[in-house]
């Protein structure tokens, strides 16, 4: 049964929306087009509904490494022609692992959609692995993780940090993988995840750029399409339990040129259909540590006193379950870590205690109503904003309906969550800091 | 009237072959009333208009003695200007939901904004004080040196900043190439007020600026935002530092750091912009280590060997030097085979050149790939500034592809004898390297 409407992406703007296209496949594939005609360039994605989180206890490392071993050819293809094919294009292809899912995508002239199409839809389908590139690439992503984790402290920080954030969930252990667990990974565990986990009904398709959807659809139909449904389970991940005492952690290291420290608390992702919770955690965001000028941390810790260099505070809800809020600070020369922690909390009881001014809530609300409207400008980045959306669950409509949530969020709103989010008792703490100065903390 | 094209799509007759695309945008090239030149592509499909304005010079263009100070300058253009302090500044241009970047380079000051339709004129306004009336408050300075500072301290902990600082060093020495634009501790601390307007009155001046502009917006509205923009400029900066003599031998460079990954930058003598050969080095980068997976450099090292998660090198034609630069990390024990991997690959390029099945590739490749850039009123801004900056014209857009298929089997075999230099080819590498006997 194919079903087909079209939705308008903003809600707040009276201007022309990019037109949004979406439907399934009977074998469960889920379709997504976005058309914007203003160049010939495509982006073709293919998400699967899975990621590092899932992943079998002692196999860390393996939706990522997987990822690497997608590129090693087919039945058809060999080894590194995928890529070769779609740079014989003038393409660029590459793909992503995160904890929730794990994307494949080409950038091309739009007239070459459908040899892209047919090159995703095989390798859904006919992987061939050779052992020897299987350990070839197992060394290649050890020397990742030493590129991206190893030999950078602040990584090695934030891979502790996460640790202690998430107890019991998934989240806690790295997309990379942890070295002694990577170094283990075979052929035979790629292809049991393959196997289990790259299937029509467990992906999807989202074609943005200069495209029909019509075309689209059928280009899905002829190569998607005769794939079989292989009736993937629900996601079942251990969840957190309710964190009753706050954790500290302090990461010391030689490498560090510059210390800082970094607060986090478990937080609500986007869930489908109750979206608002994580709006407002948006608004709390921006309002404490977005633009340093005009954020409360950045008031307090960069203006009022010169406590800190930089403050900022993140929450990203796309994210399958719960996730986290966080905080960093670097502290001004002169200023230890606990005095800037300090300072933090200062600041955050201050929040709960005397809440937002209307006009600072004003100027996040219009900030984010101009950002709505400057990604339209890259059609690959609103790819990106459905395609993640889809693989943690929401809806087309629950994407859809985003800007406009976060065009009606109120300081009470945002004021509820801060009270809910923000407990002294939830917070993890870290301190990442250099020998000498870890002696006197 | 003057439609915006985006691309003109010339198909092929079959999948299998890369068609022969041309880019044609439809560039306006404007002078405003007061004299000020842009580049402009109109698009008004997204109420927005991008804005790409560049000094050249940047931070080269620091004083003797003062270096650092035109990144710092540049640092606080957005921390008050006119009658608005910091924190003031911040809040009209959200008032405005505006954004404005400022950022310094070795050959350029750059400004990026993006301003709504809605309320444009307003928002050039506020952009308007940033470039001509900062106020370098003191305590706005303060702050601001203190992040220059952080960021130099974390720098000096950085494996790659490490390498890339030794590298200008040994290559550049005096020149302002030869070190760090955002300077040292000790420079940054000393830089007074009068550092920073005597730093913007060299680097931001009429004599040396590019503007490109797209989005919705046409040239009759462009004209008169830009004399407002720039009218309060002087006209005239400092003069540009002469060329940078490159001073660097083949060879090895270890800078002994605890860490379990070295990380290697290497590099040798380029070729300039304007070199007649350019577009053949351009080729024979792409074949050897540019960015993608068919690069000789990533199937030799990362694909074959499992040395690396990534390796690569790129032209670097910048102002006063011509370079090609690499970069690979590997794990210590591992880190000498990667760049004897390398090097064979240099004495490879050098000695045979490529095929003419490899060029075809690589040909393919780069015509196809060149349209794909101008997608977004962001990404076309950035490339029409670009493009002033490198001298190039308009036309330049229709015509690049037909350089590229110019070249010529022979022309690679040449150029690359002539220029690939293996036994010149120099390595910083940082870490803890087994096997590698560099000079310390």
């Amino acid at each position: 049964m194919l079903r087909i409407f079209v939705l308008c992406l903003v809600l707040a703007c009276p201007l022309q929306a990019a037109p949004v296209t979406s439907f399934s496949l009977e074998n469960g594939l889920q379709v997504v087009v976005i058309e914007d005609h203003r160049a010939p360039v495509a982006v073709n994605m293919v998400w699967y509904r899975v990621g590092a989180a899932d992943e079998a206890p002692g196999k860390s490392g393996l939706a990522h490494f997987l990822e690497h071993l997608m590129f090693k050819g087919t039945d058809t293809v060999g080894p590194g022609e995928f890529s070769a094919t779609v740079a014989a294009q003038g393409g660029a292809d590459n793909a992503f692992t995160s904890w929730d899912y794990t994307a494949y995508y080409q950038r091309f002239a739009a007239d070459r959609l459908e040899m892209m199409i047919r090159m995703e839809a095989d390798r859904m389908a006919n992987l061939r692995l050779a052992q020897t590139d299987v350990e070839t690439e197992r060394e290649v992503i050890l020397e990742e993780r030493g590129q991206r984790t190893d030999n950078d402290p602040g990584a090695l920080f934030s891979e502790q940090r996460r640790a202690a954030q998430f107890l019991n969930h998934p989240y806690g252990i790295p997309i990379i993988g942890w070295r002694h667990e990577m170094a283990a990974l075979t052929r035979e565990d790629a292809l049991a995840f393959y196997r289990a986990h790259y299937v029509p009904d467990n992906a999807v398709l989202v074609v943005a750029g200069d495209v029909d959807p019509q075309a689209v659809r059928q280009m899905a139909q002829a190569h998607f399409g005769p794939l079989a449904a292989a009736g993937v389970m629900p996601r079942q991940r251990p969840q957190e339990p309710p964190q009753i005492s706050a954790r500290r952690l302090t990461l010391v290291d030689a490498r560090v040129g510059q210390p800082y420290l970094a607060r986090s608390y478990l937080a609500p992702g986007r869930g489908p259909g109750a979206q608002e919770r994580a709006a407002a955690l948006v608004y709390l965001a921006e309002l404490l540590g977005g633009e340093g000028a005009d954020s409360r941390l950045g008031e307090a810790l960069q203006f009022d006193r010169q406590l800190a260099v930089y403050t900022g505070a993140f929450y990203d809800g796309l994210t399958r379950d719960d996730t986290e809020f966080s905080f960093v600070v670097v502290p001004a020369a002169g200023v230890g870590l606990a005095q800037a922690e300090a300072a933090l909390d200062e600041v955050l009881a201050e929040f709960l205690q005397n809440g937002v001014t209307p006009e600072r809530f004003g100027r996040v609300k219009t900030r984010l109503r101009a950002a709505d409207i400057y990604a339209r400008d890259n059609v690959q980045d609103l790819a990106y904003l459905y395609g993640q959306g889809l693989a943690i669950g929401l809806s087309v409509e629950d994407i859809a309906a985003w800007p406009g949530l976060l065009q009606q969020v109120t300081p009470e709103d945002v004021m509820e969550v801060a009270r809910i989010v923000l407990r002294p008792e939830a917070a993890v703490t870290g301190y990442l800091a250099r020998p000498e100065q870890e002696a006197s903390q | 009237m003057i439609r915006f094209f985006a691309l003109v799509l010339m198909l092929a007759s079959s999948l299998m072959l890369a068609s022969p695309l041309r880019a044609e945008i439809a560039v306006q090239e404007i002078t405003s009333p007061g004299g000020v030149q842009a580049w402009l592509v109109e698009s008004h499909d997204i109420p927005f208009l991008a804005l790409e304005i560049r000094f050249r010079g940047g931070g080269s263009l620091d004083a003797p003695g003062k270096r650092g100070a035109i990144n710092l300058m540049t640092a606080l253009l957005e921390e008050g200007a006119g009658q608005r302090d910091a924190r003031a500044f911040a809040r009209a241009r959200d008032e405005l939901a505006a954004s404005f970047r400022f950022r310094a380079s070795q050959d350029a000051v750059a400004v990026s904004a993006r301003v709504l339709t809605e309320n444009r004129a307003a928002a050039l306004e506020v952009l308007r004080q940033a470039l001509t009336e900062p106020r370098f408050d003191s305590d706005a300075v303060e702050r601001v040196r203190a992040q220059v500072l952080a960021g130099l301290r974390a720098g000096e902990a950085d494996p790659n900043t490490i390498a890339a600082n030794r590298f200008a060093e040994l290559a550049f020495g005096g020149h302002p190439y030869g070190s760090a634009l955002d300077g040292t501790p000790d420079s940054v601390a000393a830089l007074t007020r009068a550092d920073l307007q005597e730093a913007k009155a060299r680097a931001m001046a009429r004599d040396r600026l590019f503007v490109a502009a797209a989005g919705d917006i046409t040239a009759a509205e462009l004209g008169p935002l830009l004399d407002a923009l720039f009218a309060g400029l002087p006209e005239a900066g400092a003069p540009q530092p002469g060329p940078a003599d490159l001073s660097l031998p083949g060879g090895e460079t270890v800078i002994p750091f605890e860490t379990p990954q070295s990380v290697a930058l290497f590099g040798q003598r380029g070729l300039a912009r304007e070199h007649p050969d350019f577009f053949t080095a351009f080729v024979i980068n792409d074949a050897l280590g540019a960015g993608n997976f068919s690069s000789r450099l990533m199937q030799e090292v990362r694909v074959k060997r499992g040395l690396t998660y990534g390796v690569y090198s790129y032209l670097a034609p910048m102002d006063h030097a011509a370079m090609i630069y690499g970069r690979v990390a590997s794990a210590n024990g591992r880190i000498a085979e990667a760049i004897g991997v390398i090097r064979q690959e240099w004495r490879r390029m050098a000695g045979e050149g490529m095929t003419a099945q490899e060029l075809e590739q690589v040909k393919t490749y780069l015509t196809g790939a060149y349209p794909l850039r101008f997608d977004g009123n962001a990404n076309i801004a950035r490339i029409l500034v670009g493009m002033q900056m490198e001298g190039l014209d308009p036309a330049y857009i229709a015509t690049r592809n037909d350089r590229i298929r110019a070249v010529t089997v022979e022309d690679v075999g040449r150029v690359a004898r002539e220029w690939l230099d293996p036994a010149g080819l120099h390595f910083v590498v940082v870490g803890q390297p087994e096997g590698l006997k560099g000079a310390e």
